[in-house]
């Protein structure tokens, strides 16, 4: 049987980056899909930059920024005491990078979908704007939410070339399933390659499978 | 009915015009906001709701500043109390018709709840409506819930921005009797905009017309409409005039209702519904309306009505003028060739019969006897 700590670790990653991303990617989506400012773009391709750029790169900058030496690094030894890089938390804020287009972008479409009309309705019936934003773009934006969330978890599930840089294969703490794989081909040991390979696998379909049918069943009323 | 006062100067460069406005209104009862399609209209109420935060100017409501562009005053939408039904309804797709009253009402001051749930769901005749969602609502069902879930915020003022536009014939005029008790059950000052002049000549009060994004004319009804300029705005076929009658009574036998005009009488298919001594507002079409010198005797035209010549206005390049006669205090309008007018010597002060082949009854009755 093979080892199950990489599994454990690796949904938690991609829950976390999940959650958090929510947190941050749901207003920065919502101020891109209403923004007329001219700093739209720089901002709209700074979240696309991971779709395009090699992780190599994205870990390498990440590393740069986390390690002991920088400022930021050097702020996290001295509050925590621990480093960042090669750190559980170091591996999430790097994945919270590299995931932020899959959050960003559908959450923008689905607030651009929704568009002004309904929140002027609800401005007019006295919502205010944070009243209005999550009782009426958010569930609007049902859908959206749900893709969003959906991609940013599995595509943090498969992230490999940032964990590599910045969190090594520290069991416990970075060691998630696409660095054990990894290992284990390294050690010629197929079959637990086979086995978190064929696990992954499954499981990724298997999420997906679900969001699809679940959409295909109970289409979000957002007509 | 109470009065506000709106004081308005706005100036906004829209795309093919800018809309300029400097007005101050007594809002009371219905104020129609009319003109062709694209004159800045719907603007206008976008500016009172707030929803224009780039318009220059200054908006002021009753004693209240809600927008101040030379002192950085603006008053965002949610704190000002004006409800705007938009001419799509924009009812939320997610919530069912209650989930839609019920979100305007619970975001409404609490003190200022002066207007009950029950009663605007009996007003707008909602009850069956509750449990539906808004997709299944068909299109003038959907206005009345927008009109409905707007009444819920307890507005001040109230805006209508072309709640009928969307509506075929048939829902239009189921919808019409809905906005026109707004402002006598509810008590709220109504800003309505329209393209439509059959919609304006039955609920308005008082109409403001704006072309090309600045206010063209403005008065009270129906004394607006009876005045010979008003030509452009309501076109030759639909052009007329609008004049306030009694009802004296009906005759069964013939399925007619006799009516007082000044003084004159005249008669029109029965419309039951009226009571003796009701105020109705009835609009008769220049086209329905010929002249003569003398009162024809041995003619199926039954309202034959004795009244002076104000005006004639040949329509160069055409066959027609339009002559505007006075009966009473009131007036109608006649289209006739220009060939008539002049075999005819159609002059200002000529006595001559208005002879009118049928009035249309707007059944906005203004003073209901009953009542």
């Amino acid at each position: 049987m093979a080892d199950l700590g990489p599994l454990w670790l690796t949904l938690k990653l991609a829950s976390a980056a999940t959650l958090v991303l929510l947190v941050i990617g749901a207003p920065l989506a919502w101020w891109l899909a209403n923004t007329r400012s001219a700093l739209k773009p720089v901002v709209e391709a700074l979240t696309a930059l991971p779709i395009v750029l090699p992780p190599t790169v994205i870990g390498f900058y990440l590393l740069i920024l986390m390690s002991p030496n920088s400022a930021l690094g050097g702020f996290w030894v001295s509050v925590t005491g621990t480093t960042l890089t090669f750190s559980f938390t170091g591996l999430l804020i790097a994945s919270i990078f590299y995931s932020a287009p899959f959050m960003v972008q559908p959450l923008q479409s689905a607030f651009e979908a929704v568009g002004r009309g309904p929140l002027e309705a609800a401005a007019t019936l006295r919502a205010s704007p944070l009243d209005a934003f999550f009782t009426v773009a958010v569930p609007l934006s049902a859908r959206g939410f749900l893709t969003a969330s959906v991609l940013t978890f599995t595509h943090t599930i498969g992230e490999f070339g940032v964990v590599l840089m910045v969190g090594g294969n520290i069991p416990g703490e970075t060691k998630v399933i696409s660095i054990a794989i990894y290992e284990h081909v390294e050690t010629l040991r197929y079959a637990e390659a086979h086995q978190l390979s064929a696990g992954l696998l499954i499981f990724s379909f298997a999420v997906l499978f679900l969001v699809y049918a679940l959409n295909r069943r109970f289409p979000i009323n957002v007509s | 009915m109470s009065v506000r006062q709106l004081q308005l100067s706005a100036e906004l460069a829209l795309s093919d015009f800018t809309l300029k406005i400097d007005e101050e209104i007594a809002l009371s009862g219905i104020t129609a906001l009319f003109g062709p399609s694209g004159s800045g209209k719907s603007t206008v109420l976008r500016i009172l709701a707030g929803l224009e935060g780039r318009a220059a100017g200054r908006v002021v409501f009753e004693d209240t500043v809600w927008a101040d562009s030379a002192r950085n005053t603006f008053v965002p939408p949610h704190r000002r109390p004006v409800g705007l039904v938009f001419q799509d309804g924009r009812l939320f797709p997610h919530l069912s018709v209650i989930g839609n009253l019920r979100y305007a009402e619970s975001r409404s001051p609490a003190e200022q709840r002066a207007i009950g749930f029950d009663q605007v769901v009996d007003a707008l005749d909602l009850a069956t409506l509750l449990e539906r969602k808004p997709d299944g609502l068909s299109g003038g069902e959907k206005q009345r819930v927008a009109l409905a879930r707007t009444i819920l915020s307890q507005p001040g003022l109230l805006l209508l921005d072309e709640p009928l536009s969307a509506l075929d014939v048939r829902r239009k005029g189921e919808l019409l009797p809905f906005i026109e008790k707004v402002p006598d059950v509810f008590d709220i000052p109504t800003i309505f905009v329209s393209h439509a002049v059959d919609e304006v000549a039955r609920l308005a009060d008082q109409a403001i017309i704006l072309v090309d994004g600045k206010v063209s004319v403005r008065g009270e009804l129906p004394e607006l409409f009876q005045q010979l300029d008003m030509h452009g705005f309501t076109g030759n076929f639909e052009a007329g005039a609008v004049v306030e009658a009694r009802v004296t009574g009906h005759d069964a036998e013939y399925k007619l209702t006799m009516l007082d005009l000044d003084g004159r009488k005249i008669q029109m298919p029965m419309v039951a519904s009226l009571n003796m001594g009701d105020q109705v507002r009835l609009r008769i079409r220049a086209r329905d309306v010929s002249l003569a010198l003398s009162k024809p005797e041995d003619m199926s035209i039954r309202n034959c009505l004795p009244a002076l010549i104000e005006e004639v206005r040949a329509e160069p390049n055409t066959a027609f003028a339009e002559v505007l006669v006075r009966i009473g205090q009131q007036a109608l309008r006649a289209r006739i060739t220009r060939q008539s007018a002049v075999e005819l010597k159609l002059e200002p002060g000529g006595e001559v019969f208005a002879l009118v082949k049928s009035v249309s009854f707007d059944r906005r009755v203004l003073i209901s006897a009953r009542a």
